[in-house]
């Protein structure tokens, strides 16, 4: 579904990604592992359009996308649910996920994903009116994903959703995550947590200093030693 | 009864300086530059209304009307050629690009037209005396704030119930977050302008019929207040503008009600140095809001 290929990406002259090739299929839940100032969400945003790629390729479903600008990469069915969420704090919960539905034509259609994104949320139908700024971190975390979701995306691109959230409300969204994936939408996922991440993907590509090192089924990587060593807490 | 036909100046004028700082302010708003030429784009409506009305012969809603429209257009083409290209400079440029545009409007007009002055004629509103409880005003000045009070709540109602209000207040909250919902961040900053000159337009017009004399520079000192206004109010809050306007013309009246007529243009400069001492976010500026 979506192929990266060699990918080289800097910020002014500092080179934040190195070479970095990798692969999505269809269906999949694919996570990003590695630490602080690695590239993980660098990478997403070179996906979503907000950074161009110097050299490269980037390809979604055959077409290039490695240039485009980021409102017609959405179009074309990619959302990114940014890292520290980014939702609209002087808007409502509502406005919000209108707004994330902005490209979108079919009125009857949105209707019906607002309410699938309530279902999937119940405590955002509770603060359907509330400015999103006074939401709790998880709140908003919540409104982040339902905001992308609305957009109708086939690709998911998560940025550390489990930032600053207790351990409940981390395992609550873990599990909406594999909701949104078994409803048919092929998921990419930045995460700090590796364990967890590990637990509910299919495949995991670790990336340091800006270079892919490891990449696998999650389960090889899970009893790999250098992984646990790394990122698991060494035990 | 002398001071409540002093308020009644003072709204009038207050409306017209809240018109011009909806524009500093929206712009402000979502691409952190005065744009200091805003004023410019007052005169040019009024003058444009002025030859609507005297060469095309039109009444005051249509000649309103296509002010707004060629001062729209203006404002869309200063954004795109003077501005978006410096996008991504430092603050300090766009504003000496700012500077340097009014400079280049204002004397642009003096080349084509001269510096000399136009009235506007005095029968485009009726002028009748209203008699309101024993204070007697002048039909004009309800005209006047009728109209500014109607393309006030336009406002309100395009910022915060139509697709491209909503996107406005998007992108000026966190543009590259509004990118990722698929808007598009340049067509709303030129939409942005727009709107923000087309109220100058209207104000301009509105400026020719209350007080007839308009000149080249006539844009520079109402220019001046209303970015007063629009940080009274809080710059960047549509509705701080709104209210930071009517407020500097009610204390402008009454500073002129109180024999100080003199220092009427001064207290607006006095304001401005009170408010950035004491409420440097402005009347409804929140404390600054931190994005986490
Ligand atoms: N806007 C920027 N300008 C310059 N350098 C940047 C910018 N954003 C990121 N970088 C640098 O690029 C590198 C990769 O950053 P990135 O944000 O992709 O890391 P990350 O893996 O997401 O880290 P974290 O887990 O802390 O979020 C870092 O060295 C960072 O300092
Ligand atoms: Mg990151």
């Amino acid at each position: 579904m979506l192929k990266i290929e060699d990918i080289n990406v800097y910020y002014g002259n500092i080179q934040a990604l190195k070479g970095v090739t990798m692969e999505i299929n269809e269906g999949e839940i694919v996570t990003l592992i590695g630490a602080n100032g690695a590239g993980k969400s660098t990478l997403l945003k070179t996906i979503s359009g907000l950074l161009k790629p110097k050299q490269g390729k980037v390809l979604f479903e055959e077409g290039s996308i490695g240039g485009k600008a980021a409102q017609s990469i959405v179009k074309m069915g990619i959302s990114h649910v940014p890292e520290g969420r980014r939702v609209f704090a002087n808007m409502t919960v509502a406005e919000n996920l209108e707004l994330g539905a902005y490209l979108r034509k079919d009125k009857e259609g949105i209707k019906k994903d607002m309410e699938k994104v309530y279902e999937l949320f119940p405590r955002l139908l509770e603060r359907i009116k509330q400015q999103a700024g006074t939401l709790s971190g998880g709140e908003q975390q919540m409104l982040a994903m339902g905001r992308a979701l609305m957009a109708k995306p086939r690709l998911l691109l998560l940025d550390e959703p489990s930032m600053g959230l207790a351990p409940l409300l981390v395992k609550q969204i873990f599990n909406i995550i594999q909701e949104i994936s078994e409803a048919g939408t092929t998921i990419l996922l930045v995460e700090q947590n590796a364990n967890l991440a590990l637990s509910i993907a299919d495949r995991a590509y670790v990336v340091e200093t800006g270079r892919i090192v490891l990449s696998g089924n999650a389960d090889e990587l899970t009893s790999s030693e250098e992984i646990k060593m790394a990122y698991l807490g060494g035990h | 009864m002398e001071l409540i036909q002093q308020l009644v100046n003072g709204i009038s004028l207050g409306s017209i300086y809240a018109l011009i700082a909806l524009g500093y302010t929206m712009v402000y708003g979502i691409v952190k530059l005065i744009n200091f030429a805003h004023g410019d784009v007052f005169m040019v409506g009024s003058f444009v209304g002025f030859y609507s009305i005297t060469v095309l012969d039109l009444s005051f809603i249509p000649a309103l009307l296509i002010s707004m429209i060629v001062c729209a257009i203006f404002g869309v083409l200063i954004e795109r050629i003077a501005y978006k290209p410096l996008r991504n400079a430092t603050r300090i440029a766009a504003l000496i690009t700012a500077i340097g545009v009014s400079l280049l409007i204002e004397n642009g007009l003096i080349y084509i037209r001269g510096a000399q002055p136009e009235a506007y004629p005095n029968d485009v509103l009726p002028m009748d005396k209203l008699d309101i409880l024993g204070v007697s005003i002048s039909s004009q000045s309800i005209l006047i704030l009728s109209v500014s009070i109607i393309l006030m709540i336009i406002l309100q109602f395009v910022v915060h119930k139509t697709k491209i209000g909503k996107a406005m207040r998007a992108v000026s909250f966190d543009s590259e977050a509004a990118t990722l919902m698929g808007i598009n961040v340049n067509n709303t900053i030129s939409a942005t302008f727009a709107i923000g000159s087309a109220l100058a337009g209207a104000a301009g017009v509105i400026f020719g019929i209350y007080y007839i004399k308009i000149e080249p520079l006539m844009g520079v000192l109402p220019g001046l207040k209303a970015f007063v206004a629009a940080v009274l109010g809080g710059i960047g809050i549509i509705p701080g503008a709104m209210v930071g306007g009517l407020l500097l013309g009610v204390i402008e009246a009454l500073v002129s009600a109180a024999g100080y007529s003199l220092w009427r243009d001064g207290v607006a400069f006095i304001v401005l140095i009170l408010i950035l001492i004491f409420l440097p976010q402005g009347l409804f500026g929140k404390n600054k809001r931190e994005k986490v």
